[in-house]
């Protein structure tokens, strides 16, 4: 398991597709798709990021064990962003009353 | 790491059981690093949404071409990293030292393209916030902070390969020596694990720095 050898043949392929990947994001830019430059930038990079931690960082011939603390990994970087962005955008869903001053000193006397 | 002649440490009951050791070490400490871009990753998100025509502007003012060549670069480096790798499972010596001494070129490469071709070039474009900063067009206190975002996240990402390449160096005096055999390449391995980690760390900074700009 941990002594895999991959053939070389393999490595080359996958340094093909992520060299390919890399031309498919970069003229993508160049193409307006609105929102969805984002979207293709994003769902590029996620596959290129998942091509070199499955066959170059082996995880592909890894154990189970190793396969969670990646998973986990992910899960804490969702918790991050999910929790921080969910906060942020919606700050004016709900408005500030403007007299909140005058309110808290009310409340206080 | 390893005492006496065997490549087995004493507290480790197989070679298997040590290889799956260090490598869950290595996970844990990639994990972190996973925290520690997310987290700037997360403050660029949301500054970029806040300031979007700011940071859409910053993101045209950076040269795809460069930023395109030198993800190539670091690619590159990916897959002579894994055939390093692959050199001393086999224990084949001079393929390591070939392919290790490459790996190091390319990163070299990369930061050195990084400092002399783009930042020199924003330092003399006056485009380096709180060192040159003469940009005053329009919305220029946004764009500055683009710029911060940028200088940060790259400049990290540049002391990563910094400290990779010096790993490299030291891999290569090892692999020169003869410390590594197909039953001792943990090292190898590892130190693999943490370069591929930068490199997929660039694969988010290229599109989400240079890309993402409307530049059509």
């Amino acid at each position: 398991m941990s002594r895999h050898v991959v053939p070389k043949k393999l490595y080359v392929l996958v340094f093909a597709a992520l060299i390919v990947f890399t031309g498919l994001t970069t003229g993508v830019a160049f193409i307006n798709l609105g929102k969805w430059n984002t979207v293709a930038a994003l769902v590029i990079a996620v596959c290129k990021a998942s091509l070199v931690v499955l066959f170059f960082m082996h995880l592909r011939w890894s154990s189970n064990l190793l396969r969670i603390v990646v998973a986990s990994s992910l899960l804490w970087l969702a918790i991050l962003i999910g929790l921080t962005l969910s906060d942020v955008f919606t700050r004016d869903w709900t408005p500030v009353p403007s007299n909140w001053e005058a309110q808290i000193q009310q409340d206080v006397r | 790491m390893h005492s006496g002649n065997t490549a087995l440490a004493e507290q480790f009951d197989d070679l298997e059981q040590q290889h799956e050791a260090s490598s869950l070490g290595m996970w844990v400490f990639l994990a972190t690093e996973v925290m520690f871009f997310g987290g700037l990753f997360t403050a660029y998100v949301i500054f970029r949404n806040l300031y979007l025509p700011a940071f859409e502007a910053g993101s045209r003012l950076l040269d795809v071409r460069i930023g395109a060549f030198n993800t190539a670069v670091l690619l590159c480096s990916s897959l002579t990293m894994a055939l390093a790798v692959r050199a001393a499972q086999l224990g084949k010596k001079g393929a390591l030292i070939t392919f290790l001494l490459l790996t190091l070129l390319l990163g070299l490469t990369f930061v050195g393209v990084k400092l002399a071709l783009e930042w020199r070039h924003d330092y003399i474009e006056g485009l380096v916030p709180g060192v040159n900063w003469t940009f005053d067009g329009p919305d220029s206190r946004h764009l500055e902070l683009f710029f911060c975002f940028y200088f940060f996240m790259t400049g990290v990402h540049a002391l990563h390969m910094v400290i990779g390449v010096g790993v490299l160096t030291a891999l290569i005096i090892m692999a020169w020596r003869g410390k590594f055999s197909p039953q001792r390449y943990n090292t190898v391995e590892m130190s693999g694990l943490y370069w591929h980690f930068v490199d997929i760390v660039w694969i988010f900074l290229f599109p989400l720095l240079y890309l993402i700009g409307g530049r059509y």
